[in-house]
């Protein structure tokens, strides 16, 4: 694979005053490349997603995107925010504004598009994840899946480089958790490069190029998703698939 | 039919058990003990024509007095051929105001905007006076509009200040954090009648001989800053209820610090505390009274030389009966816009 190297994180620590939540994350993820994230909770899964936003601070290593190195100047870590959409467990959509505006504020007021440009951006994407009839109403006039799936927009109308996804499906009632994952499947059809931290092992088998086995704090087993599943090596990542497979 | 109904409705809701039922009855007995009485003096037995204190005969109000001094409660001792110009003032506000209620989202923040930072530069030169106009010196202003004035100036001015410290209490920067918590907790710790004593009396003695500030703008000034105090913790609490994943998700989106406030934490935090936020101005409106005690001549002021006067003896209860009626319903206004915003846009929210 002699594709271009869009994410790197060398030796990254993090720790929460005294607890260690992140030990030496060596990570490369290259253009296209779907990672899944997976592992027990409190393993450090999403403070690894979030530290490749910036939303936490790591406190050693280097954490590059493209050709960006984040540091603590404001302009690094807004432009790599703008390059890299993200995904919550809670949708965080904006509850008082329209699905329209969630999904059109950012283009129009940190990519200064005009309203008129960013509205019709919206309605594409909106389009994309099949919720373009519900572009008028709140957040809380939605059920979950639809909300997630417009929180998917929001981050696509922003034409990201990179998603990530914390969780996605976990909020979810069962019957809706499909619905988001198709959105998710088209997107890596698509050829976007993604970052998805989640247990649904089905969508992994599906689309996943990598899967990462984390626990406390340490990438434990990162293989190629076949071998992942029929060859683990790791005493804990075999315990790990044998509870929730 | 209809006495049925009130049976039952009397039923349920007053006399639904025995310790209801004595609330209730001592309630109706206070009611009839008091209210006939009342409406006796205000009405029945008052008096409403005439010119002078010996018009009133009878043994009710002397309405007399609120109507022979009104313009003098209205507007103080401005020049009585000038008039219009607070009135215009007024006019704009009102329409302003009105307007906001009919036009569509987009048009209200113009609204808002001119209300905030052209409405006051009108009112100034208007009520001041320039541009060929007769000047008005601040001190001749008085009586409800000067309230009125001082109110609104202090709503105008300090839901921004307050707004800006409820921020710089969160912020990360340490030295804007502990200025806005030494600035919030020094303006709350002292009492307002305090703050007016220095800026009419002592703010003066701190300038250098030649310079001079207006005392009505100093006043109304020193009262702003007070209330932003309450506002920047009314906002705060606000501030404290929104979700950490709101912040996330602005952030994720690229937007920086103050276009995530503008945009997604401040709309949502100030919709939440609505009715905090008109708790406060009702008390900022109802403590402007206060600058009577240095020396200035709003409604209340006005009602006291009236009441000092000599061929008007013995009027306070009309005056100030004539100003609690005036103040109640300027509270209740606030009072029911502020439901009326809270109603607006708790329905967008669910």
């Amino acid at each position: 694979m002699n594709k271009e190297k869009v994410i790197e994180l060398s030796k990254v620590n993090k720790w929460y005053g005294e607890f260690h939540v992140l030990k030496d994350i060596d990570l490369s993820v290259y253009q296209g490349e779907k990672i899944i994230v997976c592992g027990p909770s409190g393993s450090g899964k999403s403070t690894l997603i979030r530290c490749i936003n910036r939303l936490e601070e790591h406190q050693e290593g280097t954490v590059r995107i493209r050709d960006t190195i984040l540091d603590h100047h404001t302009q690094s870590i807004e432009k790599i925010r703008s390059e890299v959409g993200m995904v919550f467990q809670q949708f965080n959509l904006f509850p008082h504004l329209s699905i329209l505006d969630n999904c059109a504020l950012a283009p129009s007021w940190v990519r200064k598009m005009s309203k008129k440009d960013a509205e019709e951006l919206a309605m594409t994407y909106l389009a994309k994840v099949k919720i373009d009839d519900q572009a008028l109403k709140f957040p809380g006039q939605l059920s979950g899946g639809q909300q997630q799936r417009a929180a998917i927009a929001r981050a696509l109308c922003m034409e990201p480089k990179i998603m990530l996804f914390d969780e996605p499906t976990s909020a979810l009632d069962p019957e809706m958790i499909k619905e988001v994952l198709d959105v998710m499947t088209d997107l890596a059809k698509a050829g976007m490069t993604m970052i998805v931290v989640s247990h649904e092992m089905a969508f992994a088998k599906e689309v996943a190029d990598r899967v990462i086995f984390m626990d406390e704090g340490s990438i434990v087993e990162e293989k190629p998703t076949a071998q992942f599943f029929s060859n683990p090596e790791n005493e804990r990542t075999k315990l790990f698939l044998s509870q929730i497979l | 039919m209809k006495i049925k109904n009130l049976i039952t409705w009397s039923r349920t809701n007053l006399f639904s058990n025995w310790y209801n039922s004595l609330i209730s009855l001592f309630c109706i007995y206070l009611i009839i003990i008091s209210l006939p009485p009342f409406i006796d003096w205000a009405f029945l037995s008052a008096t409403f024509e005439g010119k002078l204190k010996t018009d009133c005969k009878t043994s009710g109000a002397c309405w007399v007095f609120v109507k022979v001094w009104f313009e003098k409660f209205m507007y103080g001792f401005y020049p009585v051929e000038n008039i219009w110009r607070i009135n215009l003032s007024f006019l704009i506000l009102i329409i302003s105001i009105s307007l906001s209620f009919f036009v569509k989202d987009k048009f209200k923040i113009y609204i808002l905007f001119f209300l905030i930072f052209v409405f006051p530069i009108i009112a100034f030169v208007l009520i001041h006076g320039s541009f060929g106009m007769q000047i008005v010196e601040s001190r001749e202003w008085g009586g409800l509009a000067l309230t009125f004035i001082l109110a609104i100036f202090g709503i105008i001015f300090s839901f921004p200040l307050g707004v800006l410290l409820a921020l710089g209490r969160r912020s990360e920067l340490p030295i804007i954090k502990y200025f806005s918590i030494c600035f919030i907790e020094f303006w709350r710790g002292i009492p307002l009648i305090t703050v007016l004593f220095a800026a009419a009396v002592m703010f003066p003695l701190l300038l250098p001989a030649d310079s001079y500030v207006d005392k009505t703008l100093r006043i109304a000034v020193g009262i702003a800053i007070f209330e932003s105090a309450y506002i920047a913790e009314v906002v705060r609490g606000g501030l404290q209820s929104l979700p950490k994943g709101q912040y996330d998700a602005a952030r994720s989106l690229g937007m920086g610090y103050w276009k995530m406030n503008f945009f997604i934490v401040l709309p949502q935090a100030i919709k939440t505390v609505i009715p905090g936020i008109a708790n406060t101005f009702i008390a900022l409106l109802k403590d402007t009274p206060l600058i009577v005690l240095v020396g200035m001549a709003e409604i209340l002021g006005m009602i006291n030389l009236a009441k000092a006067n000599p061929y008007w003896l013995g009027m306070a209860v009309e005056g100030y009966v004539f100003a609690a009626a005036i103040f109640w319903v300027a509270s209740y206004f606030l009072s029911s816009y502020s439901q009326r915003l809270e109603k607006k846009y708790s329905t967008e929210k669910k």
